[in-house]
């Protein structure tokens, strides 16, 4: 007896969401099968892969990251750097400074940072916040103001500071928003109805289901991507079709495993490979689970999710 | 495929005896449906009902062990394609890969890998062992790879060379891995003779499908399905669509465990290694073989596999005690939070990075999250105070100065007075403050 393929296709499909300027825009979601399985079907828009950089500058104690952006010191030459990533999608900037628990540097120097690195940038642009719900709900705005016909995507509006972020940076500036919920199916609905009741439509809204490193937690996040996945598609639950972007780095790269010094843990061997496989663990977990797109840190695992991307859609 | 109890009822005597404990044997059937009774009940069962019972009811996938007895490894019994359905059972297994001339080196590699995460003991689980043409030295470095203790995977076509190999470590109970479509009769009859479990491969899912069907027409019981390496895509393609025809169709002949070998799909690239490690550790991989595997690798991956296969009604948790960071000492400050695993790794991680040593003290809490703990009474001064006493704190630190978790700042008055002495200090409410709070505390 021969093997009978039994191939998941839905009537229902992730939506679609394109980001950057005119004619450089990259396209995310799109698929009508489960993450990664274009032997059911071909999948639309393979998964994005994206490159993030800090306005507080690049991790020179990591040897191939500083040989990376050698001669690369202002913000401007930073982010051209980093587009040159073989295999990056995109440029994902942190606005660190920003941070009311760091420099604290107010929203308006912060936004023309933004616009610095968004000149200097052959990539579409996605802006992450400083993840303080009152410091984002000031700066996010003004970012979307000084980014002005660059269509970028601002992570992120939360619940508690969505309305004045979609507004000003969907409704009056034409950007589009990551709507971060805590990990949790039935809190990322709920927000996406509440912004799809300001009349912001599908296709400038993404979904941040939150973020955890391979080993702490991240059953939590890969178990609620697969419900939403699966919600989206074969319930056709309309509040959960937007693509899935999951910010890798900032976890991968600030647990134990890529922290503590070689000299600590000898046997760990060099800290730079451990954050490189730290972060390649994370994405590809989070890429089976159904995140439509991963941003990464260190061009060694963005090449390397880049290319294990291509292999399988 | 499942039966109703009306299909179960029908095989039964239809007498109403009474003797399996319920008034009739349709009240019987549907028991047995529902799985609450168990078909031996029924003294009564013709051996024809009772073999097509079987048939019907048999677990989607086999489950079998393979490995040495006194460190003997599971594989298969899943039950679900998704582990929010149901927790997945049997984790998937990390093997080395070397041949005949590299094994005394990737053997020497794979045994530094040896350490405890959250109670677990992790390392690789097993050696695979590449047959490259030398037979002596095939067997030789199979008995060197038996020795060490680990599980043993025979990757061996050659119908000789696997004699050989099998009748030296046979009681190490390896895998052979070796059949396909060509050699099946040969295979199955050295998997009989010497009792192991057989892997199998072939060019496509219809070629392995027909495969393992004869082979178990043969009379092998144990086998395991090697999704191939044609390509990173076809290998991802014939692992997820023979496990979802397993469980979600109930094609039997596809329920067995899978390997997957990423050393021959990305070999020389210890990153894209990792990546589909990663991969398979979520779909359905049940035994991945990897070039070698380093520290920068086995962290990331056992930490996955952790939390993968947890089960998602229980949380993970960490010991009770005292744990001293960044090399605190006696006169070091005193933390408190709870034992659940992901607040305890958050918390500690983020006192790691400030430098700042801490005697982070972690009651039992029942191994909830800090509010959570706090509103099933789990985490209250009392038990708090309780923990100090009875871990013997107050003796073996000197400094009186304790922190507890912002969103429980509540329970400071009521410590101060369980315990005298002490100066109670609230942190903020998320762990992400805690880095600039120690600073500034210690600056202060």
């Amino acid at each position: 007896m021969t093997f009978k393929p039994d191939p998941q296709i839905f009537a229902s499909s992730i939506k679609e969401v394109s980001f950057g300027p005119e004619g450089a825009a990259v396209t995310f979601g799109g698929a009508g099968v489960l993450p990664l399985y274009s032997f059911d079907a071909p999948i639309a828009h393979r998964p994005l892969v994206g490159i993030e950089i800090s306005d507080k500058g690049v991790d020179r104690d990591l040897p191939e990251l500083a040989a990376f952006y050698d001669g690369a010191n202002t913000l401007a030459e930073i982010a051209a750097r980093a587009c040159t990533a073989p295999g990056a999608d995109f440029l994902s900037l942190k606005l660190e400074s920003a941070d009311p628990n760091g420099d604290n540097i107010p929203s308006d120097e912060a936004a023309a940072l933004a616009k610095e690195a968004s000149d200097a940038s052959a990539l579409p642009l996605v802006i992450q916040g400083v993840d303080n719900v009152d410091k984002d709900a000031e700066l996010l705005p003004k970012v979307a103001e000084a980014l002005q016909g660059k269509n970028a995507l601002l992570l992120s509006a939360k619940e508690e500071n969505y309305k004045g972020i979609a507004v000003a940076a969907v409704t009056a500036y034409g950007q589009k928003i990551g709507a971060e919920s805590a990990v949790d199916i039935n809190l990322a609905k709920q927000l996406n109805v509440l912004i799809s009741q300001m009349g912001i439509q599908h296709g400038n809204y993404v979904m941040h289901l939150g973020n955890a490193a391979a080993g702490y937690g991240f059953e939590y996040l890969s178990s609620t991507i697969e419900r939403v996945k699966l919600a989206a598609l074969s319930q056709n639950d309309d509040a959960l079709q937007p693509p899935v972007i999951t910010p890798v780095a900032g976890d991968a790269w600030s647990v134990k495993e890529s922290v503590v010094s070689e000299e600590d843990f000898p046997e760990w061997g060099p800290r730079e490979r451990r954050g490189i496989e730290m972060e390649i663990s994370t994405a590809a977990a989070c890429l089976a689970a159904g995140s439509d797109a991963v941003i990464l840190r260190h061009p060694s695992s963005v090449e390397t999710i880049a290319k294990l991307i291509a292999e399988l859609v | 495929m499942a039966l109703k109890g009306i299909d179960i009822f029908k095989l039964t005597p239809k007498t109403n005896c009474k003797e399996c404990g319920q008034p009739t044997c349709m009240a019987f059937g549907m028991k047995v449906a529902q799985g609450t009774a168990q078909i031996e009940q029924c003294p009564h069962m013709s051996e024809e009902a009772l073999a097509k019972l079987g048939e019907a009811t048999a677990p989607p996938m086999k489950s079998f062990k393979i490995g040495p007895a006194d460190a003997e490894l599971s594989l298969g019994g899943e039950t679900v394609l998704f582990r929010h359905d149901k927790t997945f059972v049997s984790k998937t297994l990390f093997a080395v890969s070397a041949d005949e001339a590299g094994a005394d080196a990737v053997m020497a590699e794979a045994a530094k890998i040896d350490y405890e995460r959250i109670g677990e003991r992790m390392r690789v689980d097993i050696i695979h062992l590449e047959y490259a043409g030398d037979t002596a030295a095939y067997v030789e470095a199979a008995k060197k790879s038996a020795a060490s203790g680990k599980a043993v995977i025979l990757s061996v076509s050659d119908e000789g060379a696997a004699r050989e190999a099998l009748s030296a470590i046979k009681d190490a109970r390896p895998v052979l891995n070796g059949a396909n479509p060509d050699n099946r009769e040969a295979f199955a009859a050295l998997a009989k003779e010497f009792g192991v479990s057989l892997g199998v491969s072939a060019d496509s899912l219809d070629a392995l499908h027909e495969t393992v069907q004869a082979l178990e027409k043969d009379g092998v019981k144990d086998i395991i399905l090697d999704v191939g390496t044609a390509s990173i895509k076809s290998a991802f393609a014939n692992a997820v669509q023979i496990r979802r025809a397993a469980i979600k169709s109930g094609d039997h002949s596809f329920g067995y465990p899978s390997l997957v070998n990423v050393a021959k799909l990305a070999p020389g690239d210890a990153g894209m290694q990792t990546a589909l490690a990663s991969l398979f550790i979520l779909k359905y991989g049940s035994i991945v073989v990897m070039e070698g595997m380093s520290y920068a690798q086995a962290l990331p991956l056992f930490g996955l596999r952790q939390n993968i296969y947890t089960d998602p009604q229980k949380p993970m948790t960490v010991e009770t005690g005292n744990y001293p960071l960044n090399g605190a000492d006696e006169n070091s400050v005193c933390a408190v939070t709870v034992d659940f695993a992901l607040t305890y790794f958050i918390v500690s991680g983020e006192i790691e990075r400030s430098g700042i040593p801490v005697n982070l003290i972690i009651p039992d809490a029942g191994g909830y999250s800090v509010l959570t703990a706090w509103s099933a009474g789990k985490f209250s001064a009392g038990s708090i105070a309780a923990f100090i006493k009875e871990a013997d704190i107050e003796s073996k630190v000197k400094n009186r100065n304790l922190l507890i978790p912002g969103k429980v700042a509540v329970l400071k008055g009521e410590l101060e007075e369980n315990l005298p002495g002490w100066n109670i200090i609230v942190s903020p409410g998320e762990a992400t403050s805690l880095v600039k709070f120690l600073k500034e505390l210690d600056a202060a």
